[in-house]
């Protein structure tokens, strides 16, 4: 299908490479209000596999991370969703042989070296592309160049929370 | 106080061929154009597309959370399991001159009036959940009916699209081919390697491809669930019919293209600021303002919220956070 003049419409994804930030245009209120931030702008600052949180909803958090090389291994207690919004990722999971993290506990918690157990598979996920990372599961990311992902999870011992830095403030 | 039967009453059908439904103190008929609306201290018309587009959102929503602003005027709040249809509520104007109008029903008997009159009151052609330029007229006396676009049921995974046993993935053969806003959406999907008896367990979609074959305009729908934190995208395309009015944080991703929001103030309606998002941008809306959006293009918007069943009583104590983040 084309549009009206005859060309095809052309969808606009970001990248760390070329993104154009919005922002908030104030009538009458605080932009910190609307805690605007992009995750482009986000990963470029950040360090390989901190988890940058960008949205937060009472105990939950949309985290940034700017996955680049191999991260260490991680457990979760719940369902986590890894988006790539940029760049390729591999995702490696693993069954673990004993729970590594309570049930009720809340976010992944770092690991020590390769836990014992099966390995489960791999994901080789691109750009759009939403992985599962499965409840009571460890996992490690990994990424040739630097690839940007938003997960989806609860705030964990690992969240870091740079709002002053990140987010449009007037 | 005064008891007013709920029940939803059908009368005619009218000269344009329409039927008038009415439930408790409203009532509401259509003509060619419009769709009028009355209660027991005034009356209202509205453009019946943008009507129509309204009362689709709201069914397919359950009334959604807080506040569903038709216009300046009509809208419904949630309650979660019995809802307000009001009249100049959230009007200055309305309310300072006490011509405004509350009336709480159980959350099915509206339903069930919405969903006879957008069944009766939406047009052979015409799609109420449609951008304008793909779909019909929605102007005129009545022809035929559309049940199978109004009728639409909602997306709503339990664990992840693409998971064994959930929501499937959209391909051509089932029926939602790539939107023509869409058309350059890569389509490829993730690669997944699964070890024996892990199959249900190593799962992975294009969520960028999925939603670039909805066939849906503003129309969030769940993806993936995090316990109670919901991921609900939608592809957005001329203008958010209703105006959402907060009851709790909300925030946007956006992950394609751009959308401007204008947002105001949730019980008076004067302008509070402008929100422009483009690709890669996130942004919270606060629990005290109402927002309506306007995209230029097709675009792909992860609405994220925060769907805890604990969350009206928060409200209800004044302890649910207005802003997203002190800082
Ligand atoms: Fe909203």
């Amino acid at each position: 299908m084309q549009d009206q003049l005859g060309g095809q419409y052309s969808t606009a994804f970001g990248s760390l490479g070329q993104y154009e930030k919005g922002g908030v245009e104030v009538i009458n209120d605080n932009p910190k209000h609307y805690a605007f931030s992009n995750m482009f702008e986000v990963a470029t600052g950040a360090k390989p596999y901190e988890k940058v949180a960008v949205a937060k909803n009472l105990e939950y958090v949309l985290e940034v991370i700017r996955a680049e090389g191999t991260s260490g291994w991680r457990a979760t207690p719940h369902d986590e969703f890894a988006l790539v919004m940029d760049g390729s990722l591999e995702v490696e999971l693993l069954d673990p042989d004993e729970q590594l993290v309570s049930d009720d506990a809340s976010g992944s918690i770092g690991l020590e070296g390769t836990p014992a157990g099966k390995p489960m598979g791999r994901v080789q996920a691109g750009r759009g592309h939403m992985t599962l990372l499965p409840a009571g599961k460890a996992y490690r990311l990994h990424s040739d160049g630097v690839a940007v992902v938003l997960l989806q999870t609860i705030e964990g011992p690992d969240t870091v929370y740079r709002w002053a830095d990140i987010c449009q403030t007037v | 106080m005064t008891m007013i039967e709920t029940t939803m009453t059908e009368t005619g059908p009218n000269a344009s061929g329409y039927k008038d439904f009415s439930i408790g103190g409203f009532t509401f008929s259509r003509d060619e154009y419009f769709a009028t609306i009355t209660w027991p201290t005034g009356s209202h018309q509205m453009d019946i597309g943008q009507w129509l587009r309204c009362v689709q959102r709201d069914v397919a929503w359950g009334f959604f959370y807080g506040i569903v602003n038709f216009d300046a005027v009509i809208g419904t709040m949630n309650h979660y399991g019995n809802v307000d249809m009001f009249a100049g509520r959230f009007n200055e104007a309305y309310r300072r001159a006490e011509v405004d109008y509350n009336e709480n029903f159980d959350h099915d008997e509206l339903m069930s009036c919405f969903t006879a009159m957008l069944s009766d009151w939406t047009n052979e052609g015409y799609d109420p959940f449609a951008a304008p330029m793909e779909t019909g007229s929605a102007y005129g006396p009545s022809r035929g009916e559309n049940d199978m676009a109004v009728t639409r049921k909602r997306v709503v995974a339990q664990r992840m699209v693409g998971v064994p046993g959930d929501e499937p993935i959209r391909s051509d053969e089932s029926g939602f081919p790539i939107n023509r806003g869409f058309a350059d959406v890569p389509q490829d999907e993730p690669v997944i390697s699964a070890e024996p008896g892990y199959e249900d367990q190593v799962c992975s979609f294009n969520l960028f491809a999925y939603l670039s074959r909805s066939d849906v305009t503003w129309n969030p729908s769940v993806v993936s669930a995090c316990k109670e934190s919901l991921y609900c995208p939608t592809t957005e395309e001329f203008i958010l019919p209703v105006i959402h009015g907060n009851d709790r944080v909300e925030w946007f991703v956006q992950l394609s293209d751009e959308i401007q929001w204008d947002v105001e103030d949730r019980d008076t309606g004067a302008k509070r600021a402008r929100v422009v998002m483009r690709a890669g941008d996130v942004a919270a809306m606060p629990a005290d303002i109402r927002h309506q959006g306007y995209a230029p293009k097709r675009s792909m918007l992860l609405v994220w919220e925060n769907g805890s069943p604990r969350i009206p009583e928060m409200i209800a104590n004044g302890e649910a956070p207005v802003h997203p983040v002190d800082f």
